[in-house]
C-alpha cells in the first residue's frame, strides 16, 4: 500500500511549483509527512525531494520503450508485409502504451496503470504537435536554402528573367517583398484603429449591441480567408469595376486581420485593473481621457502582441491575394494601379509550376515567408517579458 | 444606511429620492459615439460580405434552381453547374480532419494545462501560436511533397484491413499486390484532411487551453486531497470543467477546415466527381473548386462560383457562430476569477 500512496503523491506533485499543496509539502517539517517507512532511508533533516521519479516509473518507462521498439521492428520488418515510416512510428507507439500499461500492471492497481496510459498519450500528442512544427519548418527552409543563399535573390526583382529556367544566381523576390510589405502595411492602417477601437467598445462601453459585435468578432476569426477575397473581388472588381491591384489585395487583408486585432486587443484590454479606471475617473478623468491616457498605454504592449499576432496572419494569407492582386514579375511600388506580387502568392505560383528551379524559387519564397513569421513571434516573446518585468 | 439622514435634524422626510443620472460630457459622448461606430462597422462588414455574395449568388441560383445543390458536375461551358460533390468533399475533408485533430488537440491542451513543467508552459503556448500563424501554403507544400509519400502506406493499410467498411475502399485499386499502384492512393481527401488537422490543432487547443486553465485551483485539489491520480483529477474535474470550451475550440476547428483553401489546393488532385472514398486520389472542395477556376473564369462561371463562396461564407458563419455562443456560455466564460 505504501508504494501504491508514494506513487500516486509523486504523480501528483511534480505539477506547478506555484502548487499550492506543493508549497505546503515544502514548509512542513519532513518527518510528520512521511510514512515511517520512507522516513527511515531518508537523512533527518533534507526535506524529501517531491518531484523524484521513482526506479520503477523509469524502468517499466525505459523498458516498454525498448521493447516495444523490439517487437515492432520484428513484426514490421520482418514478418508482417508492412512498409512506411510513418506506419512503423504509429505501431510503436500503439505497442509502447499496451507494453507500458502492461508492465505497470504487473505491480499496481487500475488507477495507476490509467494515469500511466494517460501520461504516455498525453506526452504523445504533445510530441506528435511540436515535431510536425519542427520539421515543417526544417524541410522550408531546406528546400528554399539553394535559393536563399544567393544575395541577388532578397534584392533583385523577377522582371525579365524565366523563373523556371534561369539560374539561381539571376533575379530575385524583391519585387514579392515589397508588394507584400506595401500591402501589409496599408492593411495595418486600416486594420489596426479600426480593431482596437472596436475592442474598446467592447471593453470599456460594453451593452448589448457590444456582445453581439464580440460574438461576430469571434465568427469572423475564423472566416475563411477565400471569403474574404471573394467578398473584395465581388465589391471592388465586379461591383464598382476596378481592376485587380495591390490595394484590393491590402484591403481582403485588412478584412481577414481586422478579427485578430480587435479580438487579442479586448482580451488586453479586458485585464486592465478595473482600479486604474476608477482611480483616474475619480481624479475627474472624462472617459475618453481616462481610456487615452491609463488603460491603453496600461496595455501597451498587449496591444503590439495583437498588432504582430495580426501582421503574421496578413502576410502569409495566400487565398485573398490570389484572387484580389493578380501577379506581377515586375517591381511596381504603387498599389492603385496594376497587379502587384507578394511573397505567398509568389511561393503557391512557384511550388505549382512543376519547373525544378522555379519550385526551390518558391520554396525560397516560403522560407522567407517564414522567416518573418517567426521573427514576429520572437518579438511578441520579447514583449511578453517585457510586460513581465515591469510589473 | 438604516435610517434617513434627515433623522439627525428631526425634519420629517417626504420628498423622492433624488433620481441618480449621469449625464455625459460631450467629449465622452464623441468617444463613445465614435468606438460604437466602429464597433457597428465591423457589424456592417461582415453583413456586406454576406450581403455582397448573397446578391451575386442570386442569378445563378435562379438559373439552375435547386439543382445547383444537387448536381455533381462543374462544367458551366455545358451549362450544367452543381456544385454537390464540392459540398461532400469540403464536409467530408472537414469531418476527417477534425477526427484526427480534435483528440490531438485536447491532449496537447491538457499537457499545457495540467502536465508540462511551469518553465516550459509559457514557451509552448507561443509555439502554439506560432504553429496556428505559419501560412497555410507552407503546410499545403509540406504536405504534398513531404508528407503525402509517407501517408499512401498508411491508407493502403487503412484500405487492406478496413476496405470491407466500404468507406475506407479504394475501387480500382489492389493494395494486397507489391505493386499496388501509389497513384490510387494518393492526393486523396485524407491526405488534405490530414495536412488540415495540422493547421486545426492550434487553433482548436488555444481555445481548450484558455479554458482548461480556468479551472479552478480549489478542485483541482478536491480531487488530489481525495487521493485521485492526474489522469483521474482530469477525468473528473478538468474535463468536465473545459466541456464549453473544448466542444467552442473544436467548432472554430470546423470552421477552419472548411474554409482552407491553399492546402487542400496544393495537395488534392481536382476531381469533380461525387466521391466518398477519402482514401481515393482526387476529389474537391468549395474553396478548391473556386480557388482554381477562377483564373480563366468569366460571367456566369464567375457568378456561379461566387455563389459557391456564398455558401462556404453560410456554413462557416454558422458553425463559427455556434462556436461562440458555446464558448461564451459555458460555465467557463469570463465570470471565472479562479
Amino acid at each position: 500500500m505504501t508504494t501504491v500512496a508514494n506513487t500516486g503523491r509523486s504523480s501528483v506533485e511534480d505539477d506547478s511549483p506555484e502548487d499550492v499543496l506543493d508549497e505546503r509539502t515544502r514548509t512542513d517539517p519532513p518527518n510528520e509527512q512521511l510514512p515511517p517507512a520512507a522516513a527511515e532511508t531518508l537523512p533527518e533533516d533534507r526535506p524529501r525531494a517531491v518531484s523524484a521519479r521513482t526506479m520503477d516509473d523509469n524502468l517499466s518507462l525505459a523498458g516498454a520503450a525498448s521493447s516495444s521498439l523490439a517487437v515492432t521492428w520484428l513484426l514490421y520488418e520482418q514478418v508482417l508485409p508492412f512498409s512506411g515510416k510513418l506506419g512503423f512510428f504509429l505501431t510503436w507507439y500503439v505497442l509502447f502504451v499496451a507494453l507500458y500499461a502492461l508492465v505497470t500492471a504487473l505491480s499496481h492497481p487500475r488507477p495507476i496503470v490509467v494515469d500511466r496510459i494517460w501520461t504516455a498519450i498525453v506526452h504523445g500528442a504533445a510530441a506528435v504537435v511540436g515535431l510536425s512544427i519542427v520539421v515543417v519548418v526544417i524541410y522550408t527552409f531546406a528546400k528554399g536554402w539553394p535559393a536563399l543563399r544567393h544575395v541577388n535573390f532578397y534584392v533583385h526583382p523577377m522582371s525579365g528573367v524565366s523563373a523556371g529556367e534561369a539560374p539561381l544566381n539571376q533575379g530575385g523576390i524583391y519585387n514579392a517583398i515589397v508588394g507584400s510589405l506595401i500591402e501589409v502595411a496599408i492593411a495595418v492602417a486600416i486594420s489596426l484603429p479600426l480593431g482596437i477601437a472596436t475592442a474598446i467598445y467592447m471593453t470599456e462601453v460594453g451593452g448589448k449591441a457590444a456582445r453581439v459585435v464580440r460574438t461576430v468578432v469571434e465568427a469572423m476569426t475564423a472566416l475563411p480567408d477565400l471569403v474574404a477575397g471573394l467578398f473584395i473581388y465581388a465589391f471592388l472588381i465586379v461591383a464598382l469595376g476596378q481592376s485587380k491591384t495591390g490595394l484590393a489585395a491590402a484591403l481582403a487583408l485588412s478584412i481577414t486581420m481586422l478579427p485578430i486585432i480587435a479580438r487579442s486587443s479586448e482580451v488586453v484590454l479586458r485585464v486592465v485593473p478595473g482600479g486604474l479606471r476608477e482611480a483616474s475617473l475619480a481624479l475627474g478623468a472624462p472617459q475618453w481621457r481616462t481610456v487615452l491616457s491609463v488603460v491603453l498605454p496600461t496595455a501597451r504592449s498587449g496591444l503590439g502582441t495583437a498588432l504582430i499576432l495580426g501582421i503574421a496572419r496578413g502576410i502569409g494569407e495566400t487565398a485573398p491575394v490570389l484572387i484580389t492582386s493578380g501577379a506581377s514579375t515586375y517591381l511596381n511600388y504603387n498599389p492603385t494601379v496594376d497587379p502587384m506580387n507578394s511573397l505567398p502568392l509568389f511561393a503557391y505560383t512557384g511550388i505549382r509550376s512543376g519547373q525544378p528551379l522555379y519550385i526551390t524559387r518558391g520554396y525560397g519564397a516560403a522560407s522567407v515567408l517564414l522567416a518573418i513569421v517567426l521573427v514576429l513571434f520572437i518579438l511578441v516573446r520579447l514583449l511578453a517579458r517585457q510586460r513581465d518585468t515591469s510589473r | 444606511m438604516v435610517a434617513p439622514a434627515d433623522s439627525l435634524t428631526g425634519v420629517p422626510v417626504d420628498e423622492e429620492p433624488r433620481a441618480l443620472r449621469s449625464t455625459l460630457s460631450r467629449g465622452d459622448s464623441i468617444f463613445r459615439n465614435t468606438v460604437r461606430a466602429c464597433g457597428l462597422l465591423v457589424l456592417v462588414i461582415t453583413g456586406s460580405i454576406g450581403v455582397f455574395l448573397g446578391y451575386q449568388a442570386i442569378p445563378t441560383l435562379h438559373h439552375y434552381g435547386f439543382g445547383f445543390f444537387t448536381r455533381s458536375q462543374f462544367i458551366p461551358e455545358l451549362n450544367e453547374v452543381g456544385i454537390l460533390s464540392a459540398i461532400v468533399g469540403t464536409i467530408v475533408v472537414a469531418v476527417i480532419a477534425l477526427v484526427i485533430a480534435f483528440p490531438i488537440a485536447v491532449l496537447t491542451a491538457l499537457y499545457i494545462s495540467d502536465y508540462a513543467p511551469g518553465r516550459l508552459r509559457s514557451y509552448l503556448i507561443s509555439l502554439v501560436d506560432l504553429m496556428a500563424a505559419i501560412p497555410s501554403i507552407i503546410y499545403g507544400a509540406w504536405g504534398a511533397a513531404f508528407l503525402m509519400p509517407h501517408l499512401v502506406f498508411v491508407s493502403r493499410w487503412l484500405d487492406q484491413w478496413f476496405g470491407w467498411t466500404w468507406i475506407f475502399r479504394v475501387p480500382g485499386a489492389n493494395p494486397s499486390d507489391a505493386n499496388f499502384g501509389q497513384s490510387f492512393f494518393d492526393a486523396s481527401e485524407f491526405d488534405a484532411a490530414v495536412v488540415v488537422a495540422l493547421m486545426v490543432i492550434p487553433l482548436a487547443c488555444s481555445v481548450m487551453r484558455n479554458v482548461f486553465a480556468q479551472t479552478p485551483i480549489g478542485e483541482k485539489e478536491g480531487a488530489y486531497a481525495l487521493g485521485s491520480t492526474r489522469a483521474g483529477m482530469i477525468r473528473t474535474v478538468v474535463l468536465p470543467f473545459g466541456r464549453g470550451g473544448i466542444i467552442g475550440g473544436t467548432m472554430l476547428g470546423l470552421g477552419r477546415a472548411l474554409g482552407e483553401t491553399v492546402a487542400v489546393l496544393l495537395i488534392l488532385s481536382a476531381n469533380y466527381d461525387l466521391n466518398v472514398h477519402f482514401l481515393r486520389n482526387g476529389g474537391v472542395t468549395i474553396s478548391s473548386l473556386i480557388a482554381t477556376r477562377f483564373g480563366e473564369a468569366t460571367g456566369t462561371q464567375l457568378a456561379s462560383l461566387l455563389a459557391a463562396g456564398f455558401v462556404l461564407f453560410l456554413m462557416t458563419l454558422l458553425v463559427n457562430t455556434i462556436a461562440g455562443v458555446i464558448v461564451s456560455r459555458s460555465r467557463s466564460g469570463a465570470g471565472v476569477d479562479a
